[in-house]
């Protein structure tokens, strides 16, 4: 049977196998190579879970060494970075439940999807009174016509970075898995132990924060 | 939730709900009613399609500002060079 083929999409499935070969084959720099990659965002990842930094390093140490323990077993139905992230992503809610002694996961979840919320601040919008009850009460501009370095500028990055550190622990592990580590919906839920409306939510929530800090600061450099 | 049956026309979507549905939207999450009243709302209100436009272009931004030039601890990275040393005995 030939199927037309993404190429793209083959080379990466390509260089991909090639990267868990070299892994079975203990070859220390391909190991270190994706360690280095993938490190910062997997400490970022664990310090969501866990009450310290040094317990952070310590799962992310342990992720490493379950990886190399599992490697023959991976079988590539996911990428091996979402693989690894997952190991990750369990063994720290796991020592987070263990250590912290607080609220587990999924609590923190259900309290950050719960209460009124608003995307943007209801006085943008018209009152009930108006002729268009809660239309917006001003126009908004178009990104799309904003100079391209606005939105790819190195300020821009760091401004997300901020916004998203700001957010609520599970709006942020959320956000970070979709939009960062690009995982699907059913993906995060799963992995948090989370239901998918509740996921939703808690990614509405944390995408509307972020948007709003952009615009602010859009806002204040026109 | 909103529950209106088919036979009465569509209430129309207010700015200020469509913001909050948008992620719904996004995700395919929206009954076929809702969609609808948002497509159709999207027809008609410039600011909600300006809005949308900027959500999808926080999604994209957000999606490059991954920690990227952050290296891991040093001890951290000795560690699990260590670890693997062993493991590759």
């Amino acid at each position: 049977m030939s199927e037309p083929v993404d190429t793209t999409a083959a080379q990466a499935d390509a260089a991909e196998l090639r990267l868990v070969e070299r892994l079975r084959a203990r070859d220390e720099a391909a190991f270190m190579e994706i360690v280095d990659a993938w490190g910062p965002s997997m400490l970022r990842l664990a310090r969501q879970f866990t009450p310290s930094t040094a317990v952070a390093e310590e799962v992310v140490q342990e992720t490493w060494l379950a990886v190399l323990d599992g490697i023959d077993r991976f079988e590539g139905r996911s990428s091996l970075k979402t693989w690894v992230l997952r190991i990750l992503v369990n063994r720290a809610k796991t020592r987070g439940t263990r250590e912290r002694r607080t609220v587990p996961f999924a609590s923190l979840a259900g309290q950050e999807s719960e209460g009124d919320f608003h995307a943007v601040a209801a006085d943008r919008f018209l009152t009930e009174e108006a002729k268009y009850p809660r239309h917006w009460g001003s126009p908004l501009p178009r990104w799309e016509a904003q100079p391209e370095r606005a939105l790819e500028s190195a300020e821009t990055l760091a401004l997300i970075h901020d916004a998203i550190d700001d957010l609520p622990p599970a709006q942020r592990t959320v956000i970070l898995l979709r939009d960062i580590e690009g995982w699907d919906g059913p993906q995060v839920s799963n992995a948090l132990d989370i239901t998918e409306t509740n996921q939703r939510v808690l990614l509405h929530r944390a995408r509307s924060k972020v948007r709003a800090a952009l615009e602010a600061d859009f806002a204040s450099a026109a | 939730m909103t529950d209106h049956t088919i036979t009465e026309p569509l209430p129309q979507l207010p700015c200020q709900d469509l913001v909050e549905v948008v992620t719904d939207y996004l995700e395919g999450a929206l009954g076929d009613v809702d969609h609808q009243r948002f497509e159709e709302h999207l027809a008609i209100c410039e600011p909600c399609v300006a809005y949308v436009e900027q959500i999808r272009l926080t999604i994209a931004a957000t999606g490059r500002a991954g920690v990227q030039g952050e290296a891991l601890p040093a001890d951290l990275r000795e560690g699990i060079r260590d670890a693997f040393r062993d493991w590759a005995g």
